[in-house]
């Protein structure tokens, strides 16, 4: 036995792409440039099936760099179908037979029996697997520059997007051999957009170059390329060094509003999240008194429904999300209902034994969905419109599936807030909550009230759930992880107040943004408990305090 | 009166015979993988893949010409339960001849006193942290040097510059950056460049950490995030990477934890070109690895079903130890300890990995990029095998350490400097 001693393995068969990086960068420019200025106009014409087989034949090959310049091959032939080759290419779909010599194009990838085309004739061949279709592989490298390839290509259709796309690229890009080509191209732009791009490229090269003047131009671009390039500048010994960190210094103000703003929206969100998780539980916990451990496991059954709800509904998360709204709401109901009915009314007056009872159950239910479903987490969908992120300008975008929570919560607390006020249920609840005994002698059905509330706030519960279902896992553990911070909102807000729950959550959330940058994730949450633990020293009823005489 | 006695006696010898007969006649093979609570979601599939290897071992004929027994216990995610049921089951009724268990490295820190006390063999299938060799711990999984390092060699040669290390906040990221921060130095890279950042298990609010790190990657020097990000964290984290733009040609990210099991509860549309290192990957071409899916995926009844690394590091160390028991000519653990050392298998990646006697294994280490079906492509992989270090080279305090188990050295941590040994068998 003679076990390779190579503790230290240095990569081989990589070597040349530390350069390629950049260069195979600008090569791509270069590329869309040209594309973009007609002076290549790719003749589409048929090539001769050799001609197509050599080049496929040259993808074929283990070194990425050779790959690198085959693609470019193929995008400067006259190949007909190169374009659809490098789609295929940049998916992993184009492959070659393992003992032969056809290229195919798998269609679709998703199983373990593929149906594939032929390559070059993109007639039918059968199926294939991974066993017969050995798929071209391409890494980071080559993907950059596919995409740019597959752009210029299809820049003769030419739409505002694309060339926006383009213009983007330039900035930082722009030399001396382009320059002209550049600045011709700004005085056939006519959109604004891209030619604000255009315009910022060119500027930063004049800058470069020692033109004071084009500053003027770059006060307040955002662009981190921007940046850069002036605190190169602002750090050197050109003359024009200290008005480039002038500049420099508007940019970074500029920048760091946004930052601060960028801060409270991240606070704000993760504040929603606690908000939705908690409000619930103000109101089984706050209004009637009740510590339902099982409360996690509720918003666990939420996100659980969500999922059911989009297995029947395939291909529409979209509409399955918004089904699970009240979806989510009715069955958390129903087993909180449950819940109150068989376990909790028995209690009525023994925290210590409803604490344990309820923590039995949260137990059970999660056992109770490992065993139905699978220990194993559930993938839940986003739709469309909840994914990528509303993109204000360079240093500040909101992300779509917390902006959505955000505005769900918000919802969510209006509507309870309404319920509470305006509604007969509220009005019974508010009096049960006051004074059982008068309420009951007044003729409200104080058991009815209790059973009808605990399921309100377990429905809360199961919407707290699908809205997690966006931004977490969906798995049996799901619960746990928040029903902590549900009652350290509640009782820090202020047991039985809406208000102080919304309150409460949204300054948790806001305190634990601003702190995690400084003393990181772990360090911030112990800091907010501890400031949260010394306040309730102080105020043990919690932030706003229920009127009347019970406090 | 004597009928009845005769057939109580009967009765009462069958008894006591029938559970004889099956001890004698079976091999007992335990395994110790949690199928609920937190860590089910990882360790209940390894739980199915043995019982598959076993069984199809079984239709093989068994070992020593007996059956092999499966003994499964659950430790529900709680690390002093593991080391109380391995220790049932080296003492207990069923008394196993060897175990597979264990996931994270708080459980497997846990049963370590109770296989070296009762003198058992356990057969670790995860990536770890090193620093740590048993004589009666046998590490098929990868050492930092089997995954970190060749990792962060590899971006060195796509040109990045700036390193933001990642991780969960427990022994095994903590370990790993530590290692990688000391290697980083050594090549160069200056404190200003790298960024280390830990959350709690099972974050999810990535918000401002990942904006953070798209801040730290705008500086104009390519920059990477090296992740040690354990276990449910890592889906929110890759959404958040996605909502907020950063693609692979900005930011890559490359994971030592996330494989084909943790990505099958995505949408890796947007993760594509994202890297993970391991020791194999479901997508490796070779016809071992093709039967190996075929018969995982009949067993589960799964057509969807997923293979990884940590279980090709179970399939490698059952191989071994049954090439091992048929060595030996016993399943007794002495005699299996000395005669595993230098066995050669064959693993799913086409090539065979030794056991070294450090009780460390060699294998190839393979960098993968996500693809949109939440396979991973392999865009480079070590010449050869890497043999999996205890100690790291590349921190001060076990520099000068190394773990050697064969007779008569017998040590698990020997400094060769000064030529003492520190712990293990030899020290005495």
């Amino acid at each position: 036995m003679t076990p390779t001693h190579a503790t230290n393995v240095r990569p081989e068969g990589m070597t040349g792409s530390q350069a390629g990086f950049g260069f195979r960068h600008c090569l791509t420019v270069v590329a869309v440039l040209l594309a973009w200025l007609a002076i290549v106009s790719p003749v589409q014409a048929e090539v001769t099936p050799q001609r197509a087989q050599a080049l496929l034949q040259a993808l074929d090959t283990d070194d990425f760099d050779a790959k690198a310049e085959a693609a470019q091959a193929i995008a400067a032939s006259d190949a007909a179908q190169k374009t659809r080759w490098l789609e295929a290419l940049l998916d992993g779909r184009l492959g070659r037979e393992r003992r032969g010599e056809r290229f195919y194009i798998i269609t679709d990838d998703s199983g373990r029996e593929w149906p594939i085309i032929d390559a070059i004739t993109f007639e039918d061949a059968g199926t294939g697997s991974r066993r017969s279709v050995d798929a071209f592989r391409i890494n980071n490298a080559l993907r950059t520059q596919l995409q740019g390839l597959i752009a210029s290509l299809s820049l003769d259709e030419g739409d505002e997007a694309t060339r926006l796309e383009a213009a983007k690229r330039l900035i930082g890009e722009v030399d001396a051999q382009s320059v002209d080509a550049v600045a011709a191209k700004l005085d056939d732009e006519e959109s604004p957009a891209v030619r604000a791009e255009i315009d910022t490229a060119l500027a930063l090269y004049r800058v470069e170059q020692g033109d004071a003047s084009a500053l003027a131009t770059l006060r307040g671009n955002l662009d981190t390329r921007v940046r850069n390039s002036l605190s190169t500048i602002a750090a050197s010994d050109a003359p024009i060094a200290a008005e480039a960190g002038e500049t420099l210094a508007g940019i970074e103000s500029k920048r760091a509003w946004y930052e601060r703003g960028q801060t409270l929206f991240f606070g704000l969100s993760a504040g929603s999240v606690l908000v939705l998780a908690a409000i619930g539980l103000a109101i089984t916990f706050g209004v009637m008194g009740v510590i339902n451990m099982a409360h996690g496991e509720l918003i666990m059954l939420g996100a659980y429904t969500t999922w059911m709800i989009q297995q029947l509904l395939p291909g529409q998360p979209g509409l399955a999300l918004l089904l699970a709204i009240p979806g989510g709401f009715l069955v958390a109901a129903a087993f909180g209902i449950l819940i109150e009915r068989s376990v909790i009314r028995f209690l009525k007056g023994r925290p210590l034994e409803t604490l344990l009872a309820t923590f039995g159950i949260s137990l059970i239910l999660q056992q109770l969905v490992r065993t139905v479903f699978s220990p194993l987490n559930r993938r839940v969908n986003s739709p469309d419109w909840l994914q990528g992120a509303w993109q204000i300008n360079e240093a500040l975008s909101l992300t779509l599936n917390r902006l959505g929570v955000l505005l769900f919560c918000l919802v969510v607390f209006a509507a309870l807030w309404a319920l509470m006020r305006y509604t007969r249920l509220g009005l019974e609840v508010r009096a049960v909550t006051q004074n059982r005994a008068m309420a009951r002698s007044m003729g409200v059905r104080a058991a009815r009230v209790d059973m009808l509330t605990f399921g309100l706030g377990a429905g809360v519960a199961g919407l707290a759930g699908v809205a997690l279902s966006q931004i977490t896992n969906v798995g049996p553990n799901l619960g746990q992880s928040y029903i902590v911070d549900s009652f350290l909102v509640v009782v820090f807000g202020g047991v039985g107040n809406l208000w102080g729950t919304l309150v409460a959550g949204m300054s948790l959330g806001v305190i634990n943004q601003v702190l995690q940058p400084w003393v990181g994730a772990v360090l911030a949450k112990v800091i907010v408990l501890i400031g949260v633990i010394l306040f309730i020293q102080k105020r043990p009823q919690g932030l706003f305090a229920p009127k009347g005489r019970t406090s | 009166m004597n009928k009845i006695t005769s057939t109580a006696a009967l009765l009462l010898s069958m008894g006591i015979a029938l559970p004889a007969a099956a001890q004698e006649d079976t091999i007992k093979v335990g395994i110790l993988h949690s199928l609920s609570g937190t860590m089910a979601i990882s360790e209940s599939t390894l739980k199915d893949e043995m019982l598959m290897l076993i069984e199809e071992q079984n239709e093989k004929g068994g070992l020593l010409g007996k059956q092999l027994e499966p003994v499964v216990m659950d430790p529900a995610s709680d690390w002093s339960l593991y080391a109380e049921q391995a220790r049932d089951m080296l003492t207990g009724d069923d008394q196993v001849d060897v175990i597979f268990g264990n996931w994270t490295s708080a459980s497997r820190k846990a049963v370590l006193p109770v296989v070296e006390e009762e003198n058992g063999l356990l057969f670790y299938p995860v990536q770890y942290e090193g620093e740590e060799s048993s004589e009666n711990i046998f590490y098929t999984g990868a050492a930092p040097n089997q995954q970190a390092i060749p990792a962060v060699d590899y971006l060195m040669s796509q040109g990045v510059e700036r390193w933001a290390l990642l991780g969960t906040d427990y022994v095994y990221p903590r370990t790993t950056n530590k290692i990688l921060e000391a290697y980083l130095k050594d090549h160069g890279v200056a404190d200003d460049d790298i960024m280390v950042n830990y959350t709690p298990f099972g974050f999810s609010n990535w918000q401002s950490i990942v904006s953070e790190v798209k801040d730290f990657g705008s500086q104009g020097k390519k920059t990477a995030v090296v992740s040690t990000i354990n276990g449910d964290a890592n889906v929110p984290f890759y959404t958040e990477l996605s909502n907020q733009g950063i693609s692979a040609s900005d930011i890559p990210v490359v994971a030592f934890s996330v494989g084909e099991q943790e990505l099958s509860g995505i949408d890796t549309g947007p993760l594509v070109g994202h890297m993970a290192a391991w020791n194999y990957f479901m997508s490796v071409d070779s016809d071992a690895n093709y039967d190996f899916i075929d018969n995982w995926v009949e067993y589960t009844g799964d057509d969807m079903a997923v293979t990884n690394d940590p279980m090709e590091a179970h399939y490698i160390g059952f191989n071994m130890w049954l090439e091992a028991v048929r060595e030996a000519g016993t399943t007794d653990v002495d005699a299996v300890k000395n005669s595993i050392i230098g066995v050669t298998v064959p693993n799913l990646s086409g090539g065979s990995s030794a056991m070294m006697p450090n009780h460390h294994i060699t294998k190839p280490v393979m960098i993968g990029e996500i693809q949109d079906d939440g396979q991973f492509s392999v865009v480079w992989e070590t010449s050869g095998n890497v043999a999996g270090d205890a100690w790291s080279d590349y921190l001060p305090e076990s520099q000068n350490l190394i773990s050697d188990w064969r007779a008569p050295l017998r040590c698990g941590k020997l400094n060769v400097d000064t030529m003492t040994c520190e712990d293990g068998a030899g020290a005495e």
